[in-house]
């Protein structure tokens, strides 16, 4: 189980977290003026990444905030963590 | 007793503290400081089990919890009893009563023997191969193949003890108390680090405690006297824990490891009532320090398994530190020097060694020079190639290794013994190491597999890290806790070590025999049964993973988990294919390293601890008023209030009758509540629910269905303005969770410009909720200041007020189609104001109802339910509440989802009412509905999801979802019930006042 | 012809000492072109070689593995079959599975153990009750046998279930399919890769795929640590990767990579002898011949590769098997594990062509894909060779994803009031 550094509280048990897969998914501004295609995409297409993926958890039993995590899928190495409306590190 | 086996013992046994038990039956004794094991072979008892496939006799063959044969059954017939328990590793206590597995009708005569005899026809996977005629048959073969598997008894009682969990959070894990373990211990804990020290076993200081030799010193100290000094220093540091009889069952990532404290296993049963058994320690540790040992190799020859053959390593432990010997005749068979260690312990405490087979030629170390001076005879460049005796051994025959070790030469010497100590050398303990996801490396020149990559801070010391000797272990040691606890100085940086061991070592995987293998049996899993004959069946089949002959063979899959023969099932596989050891990799070591107990596992979470029981503010008037409870997600929610022995039909029939004809009372508390505030609630409401919030007035209300992203119905509730900035949300009981964590997810990441906050407020307020025609008559007299006139108190229309100085908010809505209000209050105040109303109600017999009442009424309705009426594939057009569908809002959640090619086809299953032919006649929710049932395949069009009998109408009502059901009003269809067909006609599903004339009533 | 398995055959061989049993499989270096490809050495890749070899002549295929075959969800599950599936898109190609298990030892002269000792699931809450009925219903008119229990018949089934009303989430009752069981799921990737070796399919194990080569719409063959394999159809069955290998084609699918873990306790005699379901409390249970308790647990919520999975899961499973069978407490975890699952969010599997000519994938099966391993090889062996779906896999396409036309499996919603 991993220990996750909530950028609010500091490093947790993962039990204390829920998370709430592939970050940076925007949630189209205007979907009516999408094709189902374009919808599907959105709602249901994922990345699913084998290697260092953006994602997001949410302290659930802390202070319920939402945040992103680097994480290495592959060996669960969280490599960052990152507040919602920050800009994903690059390195 | 005949024979004396007890010899002159170390302190480590209190032969003044006699101990009594059982074993199948016989009453033995041993001392206080025994396990099973070492107080049966001080009974001279070897034969304790059989083995899973051919029940062959098997003896205890190690002294620790690599133990593969030695398991057996405790306390028989008891609520305490315990299958598959290692003797090697169970202390003996007053009455502890033991018996042997997997034979019948006794250890020593067991029918199942026979499978031995027939082993020529069951090789490895010959069951994949057989038992396939005639087809219908598998199942009866398989009775008897079951029935002969297995090895314990599961328990068949509800276990009396207790278990429980402790997190430890520490600087400095060590796992493993053998000399590197306190020499790490004592430097960490010396150094300011908070220590935690484990150790499986019941005392300090691993294999060296017991080490009495001249032939290994540490600054000119016998090095168990040096390692006692060094343990009796470390008992008295502060900041260092030492746990005992603990033992590490997995190393997960992040460094969080389980571990499990034995807290009673080795007290007497009459003692343990209300102790705790286990203690599963939950450990997040900032640096793990692995110092877990090794485990002996046995060697792999024909008849390897017999009850008498040890480990040379055992018969040296049985000896120095139980002061017992296991055999008056004892043969030593290695390949190393180890075994001359075993045998100079013995010859110091007067134990008869008759020989030792060493299959190295040309060998010459200082031990080897001490053994020969005393007498021993030592066979040098042999190998066992035979052993004899049934239940015992009392021979082995030994011939003469060719050069390149693949034959045998010469001719057979026969030797009689009656205990034979084998040793391929030691293969470090790296289990724990590989579960926490580090990388191996194979170490040619001692064929060992060595810690290469480490996936976390953390280190392997001593002889798990391939550092066998005792000169290795104290030069490497110290400086890798130095480097790794970044310390300027250590403690340890010089010692004058005296080891006489020489490290040659002649490695073969399979030993010759002078038989063809197919006439022998070397076994290399001695649980399961497999043989390194079995390995090349499966080779030569073409299965040449490791992994792939372990699942053919089974090896490595007994509840030793192959910590023997793992390594051999590798060198013959490498032998065999002529693949290099360290390219084959190992098999994954999956936790835990020893068998954990589920109860272990479990902790406190049994019995009422299981969950949470969510129990509102009303709830013990409910249980004095005789309530059935249902459970709704955590919650005990009061299901019907049977009287005077009503069955819940008549109960409920008559709450629903009494709702509708005067008054009816409900504990609505667990409906979720979630307050929200902020200059964007009204923007954001209209962004969570379908329909438009924006010219909600003050001070009223409003039903609101929420959509997923994918269109489907997820919640719906009734929410409240209870101010410009200010609502009140309602949810489902089961859903107030997840619907709160969705609208957070929503707010936090998609639209953070939005200024609303959300609390969860379920838990603050009590609900109760009046209904009936009297409603008004009963609530307007706990709440005589406030009007209630339908002018000033319309339905949909909230209002705040006090009962007596408390302040209430009450709401005039209805989920059952009558007039009705519902009083939120601080929940301290939940029973007092239901009383009240009950009190009030009296006069108007106000009845109690429960959840099931409710769903009646609010069916009579046409009311849906979330999760009864929809699962999750209904849209708001299918439930037929398209005027819920706001037109004009540019978006909501799910808005998008519901122009799909699919969701808007028009025959959908859709939302209707169903009446059946016989109005007595209540359908079965969760029947199906179809048109014809002739046609075939039969098509169901959907089915019931609500039904009762509704006393009010007088005749069974139904909701239920029908293909097309929108266009099918009035259309007749049938309900195919297994003995009968139910005809039906589709109705409107508001059965009851359409024109809501009871809410104003 | 490969020699006969049988009785007869073994006590032959025991007179060599079984030293002349041949190779199940050959181990044979690929060649330059395939008429197939199928990426995935698990049960459904090598089911799908078979029937493509034996229902559709086609015989130049190869299945190209990874790792080992069988080494992924094959060997990894808990192996319960059942067909007890509520929508009739689910319960036609369960069940179609489920006939075809019926016969499999036989016709594959490999003995995959399938024991019909039936399967229950249990209901705890009255709207399980409800979903469970609802089910039961569904299922006998489309032909699959199943029948609701009430908790005494439960507990006459199935004696060690605690069916107190006294417990945290009473037994309310459940459903019993008998014809559903357990089979040995290393025996079903054996039986079905003898049987397509067979017929001349090779089976090229330790050979990882690189790459998707693509002409245009089309694809041309496969980059793999063996080199450059040409041919015109891919069949993907990459179970927990499939992600990986569609991202090579330039794909997304509707997936999300799980750890899935399960348990086995130290072998007994038998205490158990049917499975045991219970969506409610979530714990699973069977036992296999060899007398290990086989306990399923849970997915974890994130997205993970590792093969590992939390030990909160695993408490959480144990905690749900005390509740329901007490006499377990002192019963002992002999070994865990985890395993990799996609999953679709209908809970659904995708058996489908794509927007690729030649590209075909077979993957989603979250926690239940073996019990449809002969199904599924069946119907994409079908699909592949006809570059149509069979009407029984026409339901599980890609595009229902954007028609909204799910196969919502999850059940019903949260149990609300």
């Amino acid at each position: 189980m991993f220990v996750i550094n909530c950028p609010y509280c500091g490093e947790r048990e993962q039990s204390e977290f829920k998370a709430g897969g592939e970050a940076h998914i925007i949630r189209p501004k205007q979907p009516t003026e999408l094709s189902d295609d374009q919808w599907a995409e959105y709602l249901f297409m994922r990345k699913n990444i084998k290697g260092v993926q953006f994602e997001r958890w949410i302290h659930t039993h802390g202070c319920r905030k939402w945040f992103n995590v680097v994480r290495d899928t592959s060996n669960d190495v969280i490599k960052a963590v990152y507040k919602m409306g920050e800009k994903p590190p690059t390195k | 007793m005949t024979k004396n086996l007890r010899v002159k013992t170390s302190k480590l046994i209190d032969e003044t503290y006699k101990i009594s038990f059982k074993f199948n039956g016989s009453t033995y004794y041993g001392y206080k400081g025994d396990t099973l094991a070492s107080a049966l072979l001080f009974n001279d008892i070897h034969l304790v089990g059989r083995s899973f496939k051919y029940h062959r006799p098997r003896g205890i063959m190690t002294a620790g919890s690599e133990e593969p044969n030695a398991i057996v059954q405790l306390h028989n017939n008891t609520s305490r009893t315990e299958p598959n328990v290692r003797a090697t590793e169970i202390e003996i206590y007053e009455g502890l009563e033991a018996s042997s597995q997997n034979c019948w009708p006794s250890v020593n005569f067991d029918i199942g023997g026979i499978n031995n005899f027939l082993s020529p026809v069951l090789p490895a996977g010959f069951y994949y191969k057989t038992f396939m005629w005639p087809a219908s048959f598998w199942e009866k073969y398989e009775y008897f193949i079951r029935k002969s598997a297995g090895l314990g008894r599961s328990p068949t009682e509800p276990d009396p003890d207790i278990y429980e969990h402790k997190y430890i959070h520490c600087d400095v894990l060590i796992i493993g108390a053998g000399i590197a373990g306190i020499v790490a211990a004592k430097t960490a804990a010396k150094n300011g680090y908070k220590t935690l020290l484990i150790d499986e076993k019941p005392y300090l200081g691993g294999s060296t405690i017991y080490q009495n030799s001249e032939h290994f010193k540490i600054n000119n100290q016998i090095s168990s006297s040096w390692l006692e000094k060094e343990i009796n220093e470390i008992k008295k540091i502060e900041n260092l824990e030492i746990k005992t009889r603990t033992s590490v069952a997995a190393y997960h990532g992040y460094n969080f490891l389980l571990a499990r404290e034995n807290l009673t296993d080795h007290i007497p049963l009459e003692q343990r009532n209300n102790k705790i058994r286990h203690r599963l320690l939950k450990i997040r540790a900032k640096k793990v320090i692995t110092a877990t040992g090794s485990l002996e190799r046995p060697l792999i020859f024909n008849n390897n398994d017999r009850p008498g053959i040890l480990l040379s390593s055992a018969i040296e432990k049985y000896a120095n530190f139980y002061g017992v010997a296991c055999g008056e005749k004892n043969v030593l068979f290695t390949n190393n020097d180890s075994a001359y260690e075993t045998a100079l312990s013995l010859y110091q405490k007067g134990i008869n060694v008759e020989a030792i087979i060493d299959n190295r030629e040309e060998t010459d170390s200082k031990l080897i020079k001490e053994t020969e001076k005393n007498n021993i005879k030592v066979y040098k460049g042999y190998t066992v190639v035979d052993t004899y005796g049934y239940k015992r051994i009392n021979k082995v025959s030994i011939m003469q290794l060719s050069k390149d070790g693949q034959k045998v030469i010469g001719s057979k010497i026969s030797i009689l013994c009656d205990c034979l100590g084998i040793s391929g050398g030691w293969t470090p303990a790296v289990h724990l190491f590989t579960q926490s996801g580090g990388k191996l490396k194979f170490r040619d020149e001692d064929q060992v597999f060595i810690p290469k990559e480490y996936s976390s801070d953390q280190i392997s010391i001593g002889s798990c890290n391939g550092d066998f000797t005792l000169d290795e272990i104290l030069s490497t040691v110290p400086k890798a806790i130095k480097k790794f606890l970044n310390l300027k100085k250590i403690d340890y940086e010089d010692f004058e070590i005296k080891s006489s061991f020489n490290k040659s070592k002649r490695n073969i995987w399979l030993l010759p025999s002078d038989k063809i293998l197919g006439k022998t049996k070397p076994f290399v899993d001695y649980q399961n049964d497999a043989t390194a004959k079995d390995i090349k069946l499966a080779l030569r089949e073409g299965f040449r993973s490791i992994e792939h002959v372990k699942r053919y063979t089974t090896t490595g899959m007994g509840t030793d988990q192959g910590k023997l023969g793992n390594m051999h099932a590798l060198g013959i596989i490498s032998e065999t294919t002529g693949s290099k050891m360290g390219e084959l990799g190992t098999t994954t070591f999956r936790p835990p390293y020893t068998p954990l107990t589920f109860g272990t596992i479990v902790g406190r979470s049994v019995g009422e601890y299981f969950d949470v029981s969510r129990k509102t503010a009303i709830h013990e008037w409910h249980v004095e008023n005789k309530a059935e409870f249902e459970n709704v997600g955590q919650w005990k929610r009061a299901w019907y209030y049977p009287k005077n022995g009503e069955n819940m039909h008549d109960a409920v029939q008559r709450e629903s009758k009494a709702a509708r004809d005067s008054a009816g009372i409900l504990d609505a508390s667990t409906l979720g509540k979630i307050d929200i505030q902020g200059t964007d609630a009204s923007e954001f409401l209209n962004r969570v629910y379908t329909n438009a919030w924006s010219k909600l007035a003050i001070g009223k209300c409003r039903y609101g269905l929420m959509l997923n992203e994918d269109g489907m119905v997820y919640d719906d509730g009734v929410t409240t303005r209870l101010g410009e900035n200010h609502y009140i949300m309602t949810t489902t009981t089961g859903g107030a969770a997840t619907v709160l964590g969705k609208l957070e997810d929503y707010l936090q990441t998609e639209w953070p410009e939005l200024d609303v906050y959300l609390t969860s407020v379920t838990d603050h307020y009590a609900t109760v909720s009046v209904c009936g025609p009297n409603s008004k008559k009963i609530v307007s007299q706990i709440i005589p200041d406030l009007d209630f006139s339908d002018k000033n108190f319309p339905h949909m229309s909230f209002k705040n007020a006090k009962i007596g100085n408390i302040n209430c908010r009450v709401m005039r809505i209805s989920f059952t189609g009558e007039h009705s209000y519902e009083i939120n209050i601080q929940a301290n105040y939940g029973k007092s104001v239901w009383e009240k109303c009950m009190e009030a109600g009296k006069e108007f017999n106000i009845t109690p109802y429960g959840t099931e009442t409710m769903h009646l009424l609010r069916a009579e309705k046409g009311f849906i339910i979330v999760g009864q009426d929809t699962d999750a594939t209904m849209t708001p057009i299918d439930l037929q509440m398209d005027w819920i569908v706001s037109k004009k809002k540019y978006d909501f959640i799910g808005k998008r989802s519901l122009y799909r090619s699919d969701t808007i086809r028009e025959d959908r299953k859709q939302l209707v009412g169903l009446l059946t032919e016989n109005p007595n006649e209540v359908l079965e929710e969760g029947a199906q509905i179809v048109s014809d049932i002739k046609k075939t395949p039969i098509e169901m069009l959907g089915h019931v999801t609500s039904s009762y009998y509704s006393p009010n109408l007088k005749k069974s009502i139904a909701l239920g979802v029908v293909k097309g059901g929108k266009n099918m009003m009035g259309q007749k269809l049938v309900i195919p019930m297994e003995n009968k067909q139910i005809n039906v006609t589709v109705a409107d599903p508001v059965f009851l006042d359409k024109e809501n004339k009871r809410l104003n009533a | 012809m490969k020699n006969k398995y049988s009785l007869f055959s073994l006590v032959k061989n025991a007179f060599s000492y079984h030293e002349n049993w041949e190779k199940a499989w050959k181990d044979p270096e690929p060649k330059k072109e395939y008429d197939a490809i199928i990426i995935g050495g698990g049960g459904h890749g090598l089911a799908t070689a078979y029937y493509l070899a034996k229902k559709h002549d086609m015989k130049n295929i190869a299945v190209v593995e990874k790792g080992w075959i069988g080494g992924g969800n094959t060997g990894r599950n808990t192996t319960i079959i059942r067909s007890n599936y509520l929508w009739d898109a689910s319960a036609g190609l369960y069940d179609h599975a489920l006939k075809i298990w019926e016969g499999l030892s036989q016709e594959l002269n490999y003995n995959v153990m399938f024991s019909q000792r039936g399967v229950m699931n249990l209901a705890h809450n009255l709207q399980d009750v409800r979903d469970l009925k609802r089910r039961t219903h569904a299922n006998r008119l489309n032909g699959i046998d199943a029948v609701y229990l009430n908790t005494e018949q439960v507990k006459k089934f199935c004696p060690i279930i605690n069916t107190s009303p006294d417990i945290r989430y009473p037994v309310l009752g459940g459903t019993l399919q008998r014809r559903a069981g357990t089979a040995r799921h290393d025996a079903v990737a054996w039986g079905y890769a003898r049987g397509a070796d067979e017929m001349g399919v090779d089976i090229i194990q330790n050979c990882e795929v690189k790459g998707i080569k693509r002409n245009g719409e089309s694809v041309e063959g496969i980059e793999t640590t063996k080199g450059f394999i040409k041919t015109k159809k891919i069949g993907v069955v990459a179970a927990g990767h499939s992600s990986v290998i569609a991202n090579m084609a330039g794909l997304r699918l509707p997936l999300e990579s799980k750890p899935l873990q399960a348990l086995v306790s130290e072998p007994v005699k038998p205490i158990i002898d049917t499975v045991v379901m219970s969506n409610a409390v979530h714990a699973y249970v069977s036992q296999s011949d060899k007398g290990e308790l086989v306990i399923g647990a849970g997915t974890d919520d994130y997205v993970s590769y590792s093969q590992k999975g939390s030990h909160d899961i695993v408490e959480g499973t144990l905690n749900a098997i005390l509740e329901l069978y007490p006499i377990f407490s002192r019963m002992r975890m002999l070994r865990q594990w985890g395993g990799i699952v996609d999953i679709c969010p209908d809970a659904s599997p995708i058996v489908s062509k794509t927007s690729i000519k030649g590209l075909y994938f077979n993957c989603g099966w979250g926690t239940g894909g073996f019990k449809a391993t002969p199904g599924s090889g069946d119907l994409f062996a079908h699909t592949i060779a006809n570059d149509e779906p069979h009407k029984l896999n026409a339901a599980f396409n890609i595009n229902r994803f954007v028609s909204g036309d799910l196969v919502d499996e999850h059940g019903a919603a949260a149990v609300a009031h």
